[in-house]
C-alpha cells in the first residue's frame, strides 16, 4: 500500500519556503509515493497549486485535511503546537526539529506516537550524507543572502572602479566564521568584487578561504579549534583574547562585517562588541547571520535591521527564507534524497532501518520512543590526523622539462668515476683510427641530448618518426657494399660478391621503406598540428 | 666524386640532421625541422652514390630505391593515426634487419678489412659483432612490440620462470661466442658464433618485449627507437663512416632521452620496466590483505544527457584522454564536442599524461589529426594547477593517470607516479566502459569521490550522445 506523502503551507510568520517543489513531485512518485499539497503551500515560493497538480501531486484545501491524510509529513520549520495536534497517531514527520532547543515539541511529538526524521541532526560527517544535508544547503543560501542584504545597506560599490567621475575604492569585507554560510559569502562577495577576508577558529579551512577568492586572517595564539562533526568548539580564555584583539582591528578597517559563528547547542559567541560598532566608519553595515541564537554582536536585534553609531547592523534570521525559490528547490531536493534512502524497494513505504549511520542519526523519535541523541556513529570524526599521508617525497620531483634537477653529488661522483675507467681502458688499448670514431660518437651523443631535451611533449610522436626516418642513414652501409671492388684483393671464393651483392640489395630496399615511409609519415603528422 | 668532396657532403647532412631535430622542438618549426631531414638524407645518399658506388652498381641501387620507396610511401599515406605506434615499431625493426644484413655483408666482404693491423682487425671484428647484435634485438624487439600494438599478441606479460637467469645465460653464451668469433682466422670458422650470437639475440629481443605489458608500451617504443639508432652508430664504426656514427648517435641518444622521460612519468626506473612485470607482483598482495585503502563512498553513473548538462553548465572544461579514446576512435568526436562548447564561450582544454596512448605523444598526435588546436592542448606539468578552477574534467579512457592514490596512498603500487589531479576539479566525469581497474591492477578512488560521475559505455558512442545532446 503506497503511503502518503504531504506538503503542508508553512505556518510560522514570515516563511516562504515549502518542503517539496512540482519538479521533485515524479520523483517520489516513482520511488511510489502519493503526494498531496496543501493549498497555496507554494506560493510564497513562486510555486502555484497549478504547477502541482500539473506535476501529479493532489490538492487539498485545508491544513487539517491534509495532516489527516498523511502517512508522512514533509515540513520546513519545526510544528507547532496545533500542527502536532493534527498530525495522525502513529505519523511520520520529517523537517527541521532542532530537538535541543525544543523539547516540548519532542514531548508533544512523543505523546502522538510519532515517528520523527530531525535533517538538522543528519551526521553530516557521512560522505554519503551530503545529499541529504539540508544544513549545509540552507547555510550556502544565507550565505549568498547575507552579502546581497549587506551590499543593498551599504551606500557605495563593492568593486572598485576608476571611472570619469573618480575613483571609487573596492569594499572591504570581513567574514567571521567560515562554514558553509561563511565560505558562501566568501565567494559572492569576492565575485562583487570586494577585498575578503575571513577568519575561523579551524586553522584547516584556510585553504578554502583562499580557493574562493579570500584572505585568511590568523589569530596569533597556538590552539585547535575543531569540535567533533566539522564544527567548531568554544575557546580558550587567551584565545579569545587573541581574537578579540584582531576582531578591533578588522572593524577599524572593514567596510562589511558579516558575522556566522555558531557553536552547536550554546549560544552564539560575541564577536564584536559595541565598543567595536563605534570604531566603525559610518555607513558600514554588520549582517549578523547568527541572530537567531543571539547574535555576533552586541547590539544585534534579531529579526531586525537598525542602525547603531551609524552601522547597520542585519539580523534577520529569514535569509534563506527570503530566497524562497532557491531554497524551497534545494530543501526539497534533499528530501527527496532521504526519502530515497528511506525507500530503497522503491515500493512506497519507508523502513526507517538502524543499522545505517546516516538514518540512525536523523531519526530522532520512533514510534513514540525518544532516540536523541543518538549514539556515536562508527566512523570516527573526520579522522583528520590520518588524512595527510607522507607525500612520497619522489612526487614533486622532476617536473617539467629541460636538464632538470642538479644530480645527487653521490650518483654524480659514481657516474664520473666509472666514466674515467671506462676512458683510460680505451685509451690504453684502441688503435688510434678507432679512437678519431669514437671522439665523434661521444661528442655526438652529446649533441643528440641537448637538442632533445628542448623538444615539447606534443611532438614526441613525430619526433620519433623523423628519427626513425634518419635512422636509415644506414643505408649508406648497403651502398659502399652493392659493388664491391673484388679486383682489389686476390681471388675470392666464387659466390661471395653475389652473397653480398643480394645483401645489400635487400638492405638498400628495407631502409628505403622506412626512409621514405618515415620521412612521409612524419610530414603528414606535423600537417595536422594547426593553431 | 672525389673522397673530400664526399666527406664535406657528409659534414652537411649531419648539420642538416641536428638542425631537423631541433626543428621538432616547436609546432612551428617543426615543418621545417622535417624538411632538413629530407635534405640531408638525399645529399647523404647522393654523395654516397656518387663517390662510393661503382657506376655498374648504379642499377641494383635504383632499383631497390624504386621499391622500397614506393612500399614506403603506400604506408605513410595508408596508416591510420591511431595505428602510429605499430608502424614506428615496424620500421624500427626494418632498421634492426639492415644493421644485421650490413654487419654480415661486412664481414664476408674481404674488402673492408682489407690493409688493417692486428688490433683493428680485433676492433673492426667487434665492431660487426656488437653491431649484428644490436640490430638483431633491435629486429625481433619491434617485431614483438609491432604485435603487441596492433593486437596481434596479447598485451599481457609473458613472465617465464627465472626469466632474469634466462638472460643472463644468454648474456654469458653471447660473450663467449664473441671471444670464438674473434679467434676465428677465416670467415667460414666465424660464421658459426656469429650465426649463434644472432639466434640468442633475436630470442632475447622477442623475451624481453614479450615481458612487458600493454601500459608500458611508450618506454618500449622509444627504447627500441634508441637501440635503432645505436644499430646505426655500431654499423658505422664497423664501415669508419663518421656520418652513420653521428647519426646513431643523435637517434640514439635522442630515444633514451625520451626512454627516460616516459619512465620519469610513470615514476619508475628504467630497469624496472625493462625488467617487466609491473602489476604481477606488486598489485596482487596490495589488493588482497587490506593493506591499501579500500575506497569508501558511492560511485554514481550518469546518462550522456546528464553529461551534456554538466558540459553546458561548466564556465572552464579540462578533457584528459586517454587509450580507451584511441582504441574507440572517438578523436573526432571529441573536436565536435570541443567546438562546440568553445562556440558557447567555454574555455576547453586538453590535459596529457606523457605516458597517455601507446608511445610518447601518441594523444597529442590523435587530436592533431581531428584538428584540435595544438595551443590548447597542454602538457600534465602545465595544467595540473588549474584543476581546482575547473568546474568539470572530463576523463576518456584513461584510468592509472588520473588515480588519486599515486599521490594519496604510500602503499599503493604507483605510489610516486605523477598524476593528473582530476579530482581537484568541481566535478569530474570519468567515461570507462565498466567498473575494472586499470593497467596496474589498482582500484581507483576518483570514482568513488563525491564529486565524480561515471558514464559508462564506449567512449565513441557515449561522446557522439553527448555531441547529440549538446545540439538539442
Amino acid at each position: 500500500m503506497a503511503q502518503v506523502i504531504g506538503v503542508p503551507k508553512e505556518t510560522f510568520p514570515g516563511e516562504k519556503r515549502v518542503a517539496t517543489v512540482p519538479e521533485a513531485v515524479p520523483k517520489l512518485a516513482k520511488l511510489g509515493f502519493r503526494v498531496i499539497v496543501q493549498a497555496g503551500a507554494g506560493e510564497a515560493a513562486n510555486f502555484n497549486d497549478e504547477a502541482y497538480r500539473a506535476a501529479g501531486a493532489a490538492v487539498v484545501p485545508t491544513a487539517s485535511d491534509l495532516w489527516a491524510q498523511s502517512d508522512i509529513v514533509f515540513k520546513v520549520r519545526p510544528p507547532t503546537a496545533a500542527e502536532v495536534g493534527l498530525m495522525r497517531e502513529g505519523g511520520t514527520l520529517i523537517g527541521f526539529v532542532w530537538p535541543a532547543q525544543n523539547p516540548d515539541l519532542m514531548q508533544r511529538l512523543a505523546a502522538r506516537k510519532a515517528t520523527v526524521l530531525a535533517i538538522d541532526a543528519l551526521p553530516r560527517q557521512l560522505s554519503r550524507a551530503q545529499k541529504m544535508d539540508a544544513l549545509t544547503s540552507m547555510a550556502s543560501i544565507s550565505g549568498y543572502r547575507a552579502v546581497i542584504e549587506a551590499a543593498n545597506a551599504f551606500g557605495r560599490f563593492f568593486n572598485g572602479q576608476v571611472t570619469a567621475a573618480g575613483k571609487v575604492p573596492p569594499a572591504k569585507v570581513f567574514i567571521a566564521g567560515a562554514g558553509v554560510a561563511g565560505l558562501a559569502a566568501i565567494g559572492t562577495a569576492a565575485n562583487l568584487g570586494a577585498i575578503v577576508r575571513a577568519n575561523d577558529t579551524r586553522a584547516e579551512v584556510a585553504d578554502q578561504v583562499v580557493s574562493l577568492g579570500g584572505e585568511f586572517v590568523k589569530v596569533d595564539y597556538e590552539e585547535e579549534g575543531s569540535g567533533g562533526g566539522g564544527y567548531a568548539k568554544v575557546m580558550s580564555e587567551g584565545f579569545q583574547a587573541a581574537q578579540r584583539q584582531m576582531y578591533a582591528t578588522q572593524a577599524r578597517e572593514a567596510d562589511i562585517i558579516i558575522t556566522t559563528a555558531l557553536i552547536p547547542g550554546k549560544p552564539a559567541p560575541k564577536l564584536i562588541s559595541a565598543e567595536m560598532v563605534r570604531s566603525m566608519k559610518p555607513g558600514s553595515v554588520i549582517v549578523d547571520m547568527a541572530a537567531e541564537q543571539g547574535g555576533n554582536c552586541e547590539l544585534t536585534e534579531p529579526g531586525e535591521a537598525v542602525v547603531r553609531h551609524g552601522v547597520t547592523i542585519i539580523g534577520y534570521t529569514d535569509l534563506a527564507s527570503r530566497l524562497a525559490g532557491q531554497s524551497s528547490t534545494l530543501y526539497s531536493n534533499n528530501l527527496l534524497r532521504l526519502a530515497e534512502e528511506l525507500c530503497k524497494a522503491k515500493d512506497g513505504t519507508i523502513n526507517v532501518n538502524f543499522d545505517d549511520d546516516a538514518i540512525r542519526g536523523l531519526t530522532v523519535i520512533k514510534e513514540g520512543t525518544v532516540t536523541w541523541p543518538p549514539p556515536p556513529p562508527k566512523l570516527p570524526p573526520a579522522a583528520k590526523p590520518a588524512a595527510k599521508p607522507a607525500v612520497p617525497a619522489a612526487a614533486p620531483k622532476g617536473h617539467g622539462h629541460g636538464a632538470g634537477e642538479p644530480m645527487a653529488v653521490g650518483t654524480l661522483v659514481t657516474m664520473f668515476i666509472v666514466a674515467a675507467v671506462l676512458f683510460l681502458l680505451i685509451g690504453a688499448y684502441a688503435p688510434a683510427a678507432f679512437l678519431g670514431h669514437f671522439t665523434v660518437f661521444v661528442l655526438a651523443c652529446f649533441v643528440g641530448y641537448m637538442v632533445v631535451w628542448n623538444v615539447t611533449p606534443a611532438l614526441h610522436t613525430p619526433l620519433m618518426s623523423v628519427t626513425n626516418a634518419i635512422s636509415s642513414i644506414i643505408i649508406i652501409g648497403a651502398l659502399v657494399q652493392i659493388e664491391p671492388l673484388m679486383e682489389a684483393i686476390g681471388a675470392p671464393p666464387i659466390m661471395r660478391p653475389q652473397i653480398i651483392r643480394w645483401l645489400a640489395v635487400g638492405g638498400i630496399a628495407l631502409t628505403a621503406i622506412n626512409m621514405f615511409g618515415g620521412f612521409a609519415v612524419t610530414q603528414r603528422m606535423l600537417s595536422m598540428f594547426r593553431k | 666524386m672525389s673522397s673530400s668532396m664526399v666527406t664535406v657532403s657528409y659534414i652537411a647532412a649531419t648539420i642538416l640532421f641536428i638542425l631537423s631535430l631541433g626543428g621538432l622542438s616547436n609546432p612551428e618549426t617543426s615543418r621545417r625541422g622535417n624538411l632538413y631531414g629530407m635534405v640531408g638524407m638525399a645529399i647523404a645518399v647522393l654523395a654516397t652514390v656518387a663517390g662510393r658506388v661503382a657506376p655498374a652498381g648504379l642499377g641494383w641501387v635504383a632499383g631497390a630505391l624504386a621499391v622500397g620507396g614506393t612500399v614506403g610511401l603506400y604506408l605513410a599515406r595508408t596508416v591510420k593515426m591511431t595505428q602510429m605506434p605499430e608502424l614506428v615499431a615496424f620500421m624500427h625493426s626494418l632498421v634492426g634487419l639492415v644493421a644485421m644484413l650490413v654487419g654480415y655483408a661486412s664481414y664476408i666482404d674481404p674488402t673492408a678489412s682489407a690493409g688493417m693491423s692486428g688490433a683493428e682487425i680485433t676492433i673492426h671484428h667487434m665492431e660487426i659483432y656488437v653491431g649484428v647484435l644490436i640490430g638483431a634485438v633491435t629486429l625481433s624487439g619491434s617485431v614483438i612490440a609491432f604485435g603487441k600494438l596492433s593486437g596481434r599478441i596479447g598485451g599481457k606479460p609473458l613472465l617465464l620462470p627465472a626469466r632474469h637467469w634466462l638472460n643472463l645465460a644468454g648474456l654469458l653464451v653471447v660473450i663467449y661466442f664473441g671471444y670464438a668469433f674473434m679467434r676465428a682466422h677465416s670467415v667460414e670458422t666465424g660464421m658459426t658464433p656469429l650465426v649463434v650470437m644472432s639466434v640468442i639475440a633475436l630470442a632475447f629481443g622477442i623475451h624481453m618485449v614479450m615481458a612487458i605489458g600493454g601500459a608500458d608500451m611508450p618506454v618500449v617504443v622509444s627504447m627500441l627507437n634508441s637501440y635503432s639508432g645505436w644499430a646505426a652508430a655500431a654499423t658505422g664504426f664497423m664501415l669508419s663512416n663518421d656520418l652513420l656514427i653521428v647519426t646513431g648517435a643523435l637517434v640514439g641518444s635522442s630515444g633514451a632521452i625520451l626512454s627516460y622521460i616516459m619512465c620519469r612519468a610513470m615514476n619508475r626506473n628504467f630497469i624496472s620496466v625493462i625488467a617487466g612485470g609491473f602489476g604481477g607482483e606488486a598489485a596482487a598482495p596490495a589488493k588482497g590483505d587490506g593493506g591499501a585503502a579500500q575506497p569508501a563512498g558511492e560511485v554514481v553513473s550518469v546518462t550522456a544527457q546528464e553529461t551534456a548538462e554538466m558540459l553546458k553548465e561548466a564556465k572552464s572544461v579540462i578533457i584528459v584522454p586517454g587509450y580507451g579514446m584511441a582504441v574507440a576512435q572517438a578523436q573526432h568526436t571529441v573536436f565536435e564536442i570541443t567546438r562546440r562548447l568553445r562556440e558557447l564561450g567555454k574555455t576547453v582544454r586538453f590535459g596529457i599524461h606523457p605516458v597517455a596512448g601507446r608511445m610518447p605523444g601518441h594523444m597529442n598526435v590523435l587530436l592533431a589529426e581531428a584538428k584540435v588546436p595544438y595551443d590548447i592542448v597542454l602538457e600534465m606539468d602545465e595544467i595540473n594547477d588549474d584543476f581546482p578552477d575547473t568546474d568539470v574534467a572530463m576523463v576518456i579512457g584513461a584510468n592509472d593517470i588520473v588515480n588519486p592514490s599515486a599521490l594519496e596512498d604510500p602503499a599503493s603500487p604507483i605510489a610516486g607516479m605523477p598524476v593528473l589531479e582530476v579530482w581537484k576539479a568541481h566535478h569530474s566525469i570519468v567515461m570507462k566502459r565498466s567498473m575494472a581497474s586499470g593497467y596496474a591492477g589498482v582500484d581507483n578512488p576518483l570514482f568513488y569521490k563525491e564529486n565524480n560521475r561515471m558514464l559508462f559505455g564506449d567512449a565513441k558512442k557515449m561522446l557522439d550522445e553527448v555531441n547529440a545532446a549538446l545540439k538539442g
